[in-house]
């Protein structure tokens, strides 16, 4: 009587943790399916690289090193000793004004990402579980939003509502939830006709139980594939707002340096220090979201899987 | 009746920014010139700005379907005659790369999808995610950086920027080729960033259809592998596709803009990034109506020719 049989232990165990115990196992699949793909894994590998950084930038670098007034290198300087990746126009240090920019670009696109979820996983399952004209209507709106396009539409916004870390991560959220909650409408669909939401309904459940409890788990692991891709676009739309000069004027982020790069004049200066480095992090980061995104579907949706 | 929605939310969207701009337009306007009570009025009536919200609404309406967009704060120039006088370079800049990006990236993607998992689809996958990742006006600082302005011994041969050398006719032959030559790198530059999109969205859309057993059916019956492509498989995956591709087309728009500042074509792009610096609020949102307009018009122009495509929307 020491060790219970499996059965009894699942009879006293109360449902709720019967879906918990499943979900786990579940995720346990996904997550030695993804450790297989190579490139996925070295996409999360990297991402934990930058991540860290972004963690410790204060530690890795001073930040009084961002400060105009305390910088201590000649303007537009080329890598030495003392400043491993030269100086900026500012006679900044390249490399810190890096480390610190990874903290401001990857929650600029996480706060962003999150938003771009919310709106879409929220949309999205409504739209496509409330049949009739409330559904209809949220698509026919999805739809419109859509075609809008993305920058023209930013650069307005942005420019109404001025620039600060909060306004780009919100500008960017709220233009591009669409894509998300297309797809997860039309997940949503695929679940809803399912004997269990049925047997849901049958028993009286209503809308909200419905969504929360049965619709959302059902698409949660595409939710997750498509939050991975949408960072990615999030980062390079923070990178091109920054660029245009929209960006935070506070706040350093690899577009910001770009833009200080691009009207310095680093072009005809050669000043390749202050160029390339900001450059390749944002394509590496993006890569790794994109490749990360990328196997998650492959995974999740077995139609994308070799035959 | 898609399109039109789109249009109507673009129209209410823009009337409504216009309505919770910080500051007074008439004021700006007026900052520069000492304006008078009365000629202040009569300014609010012409710009439409007097009467109730409702009213304010239809005069709006009425502006755009005239294409009345304001006048701009920094030009001192009806809108609508900027946009127009900066049109061309747009259309040719982007209308060349989206041409040169589909033709090459559709073959790369049903290259790729075809030998899946082998070497050029390795490769051409590697390149294309990776040019996907790079901010497009990044890749044009870098050719820019290369190729225009050169690096230490190794002299520019394309020029730096601007549409045109100062002193050539632009309607003589050699105007011509001198701004032929000066739109190559931006066309390179967005070619290459339109073409990963492309090329991305082909691959995934034929490897969809790989399994399908149409093909089974078709080799079975002893067609050719290339055969099977062109006239089995390639069709049906050109369906997603379409509509897929037309979604990319906000992203066209943006290399535009962007493109446009980092080589100073005087484009509507260009047009656009100069009047967010100031900003000139009725510039902007006249861009802002005409990139939305044009990417609405062009989506509707995908989904007709998906129904020219589709037999079973053709019904």
């Amino acid at each position: 009587m020491s060790t219970p049989t499996p059965q009894l232990a699942a009879e006293t165990l109360s449902p709720r943790k019967i879906t918990w115990v499943r979900r786990r196992r579940a995720a346990a699949v996904t997550w030695r399916e993804f450790r297989q793909h190579r490139a996925g894994t070295a996409g999360l590998c990297i991402l934990g690289l930058f991540g860290l950084v972004a963690v410790l930038a204060d530690v890795l670098a001073d930040p009084a090193g961002l400060m105009v007034t305390q910088a201590t290198g000649e303007d537009l300087d080329s890598p030495s000793g003392e400043f491993l990746l030269g100086t900026d126009d500012n006679g900044r240090s390249v490399l810190t004004l890096l480390i610190h920019g990874t903290r401001v670009s990857l929650f600029v696109g996480l706060l962003a990402t999150l938003i771009s979820m919310a709106i879409g996983t929220l949309v999205g399952i409504a739209s496509g579980h409330f049949g009739g004209w409330a559904g209809g209507s949220l698509y026919r709106v999805t739809e419109w939003f859509l075609v809008v396009p993305f920058l023209p539409l930013a650069i307005v916004l942005a420019t109404v509502l001025g620039s600060s870390l909060f306004v780009i991560a919100f500008v960017i959220g709220v233009t591009s939830w669409p894509g998300t909650a297309l797809l997860i409408r039309a997940q949503t669909l695929s679940i809803e006709a399912k004997p269990f939401l049925e047997r849901a309904r049958a028993l009286g459940a209503g809308h909200w139980h419905q969504m929360s409890r049965h619709v959302l788990p059902n698409v949660m692991p595409m939710v997750f594939a498509n939050t991975t891709l949408t960072v990615a676009i999030a980062i390079l739309s923070e990178t091109t707002l920054s660029f245009l000069g929209l960006g935070d004027p506070k706040r350093v982020s690899w577009g910001s340096m770009l833009d200080d790069a691009f009207t310095a004049g680093a072009i005809t200066t050669e000043a390749w220090w202050f160029l390339l480095p900001p450059g390749i992090c944002v394509v590496i980061v993006v890569l790794s979201f994109t490749l990360i995104g990328r196997a998650l579907e492959e995974i999740l949706n077995p139609r994308l899987r070799a035959q | 009746m898609g399109a039109l929605g789109s249009m109507a939310f673009v129209l209410v969207f823009n009337f409504f920014l216009f309505r919770v701009l910080p500051g007074d337009p008439v004021e700006t306007l007026a900052r520069n010139r000492l304006l008078s009570e009365e000629s202040q009025v009569e300014l609010r009536a012409v710009l439409g700005l007097d009467g109730s919200l409702w009213q304010q609404f239809l005069t709006y309406l009425g502006n755009t379907f005239t294409g009345e967009f304001g006048i701009s704060y920094t030009y001192r120039l009806p809108v609508s005659e900027l946009i127009l006088d900066r049109l061309w370079p747009t259309v040719v800049l982007v209308g060349t790369s989206s041409v040169l990006a589909m033709v090459i990236g559709l073959r790369i993607g049903i290259r790729a999808a075809w030998e899946r998992d082998g070497r050029f689809d390795r490769v051409s996958t590697g390149s294309t995610l990776t040019l996907y990742s790079m901010p497009e006006w990044w890749l044009g600082l870098l050719l820019l950086a290369t190729l225009a302005v050169g690096i230490g011994p190794f002299p520019g041969i394309f020029p730096v920027g601007n549409l045109i050398s100062p002193g050539v006719d632009a309607t003589s032959i050699e105007g011509v080729f001198d701004q032929a030559w000066h739109l190559a790198l931006p066309i390179v530059t967005l070619t290459l960033a339109y073409l990963a999109d492309f090329s991305l969205i082909m691959r995934s859309s034929l490897i969809d259809e790989l399994g399908e057993d149409y093909l089974n059916t078709a080799r079975a019956k002893g067609l050719r592998d290339a055969m099977v492509r062109r006239r089995h498989a390639v069709p049906n995956a050109l369906l997603p596709a379409t509509t897929l591709i037309a979604l990319t087309l906000g992203f066209v728009v943006s290399g535009a803009i962007t493109i446009e500042t980092v080589y100073s074509i005087p484009g509507l792009g260009l047009l656009t990034y100069d009047a967010l610096l100031v900003p000139d609020y009725p510039l902007l949102q006249g861009t802002f109506l005409f990139f939305s307009a044009a990417v609405v018009v062009a989506n509707l122009a995908a989904s007709l020719l998906y129904g020219v495509l589709d037999p079973r929307v053709r019904g």
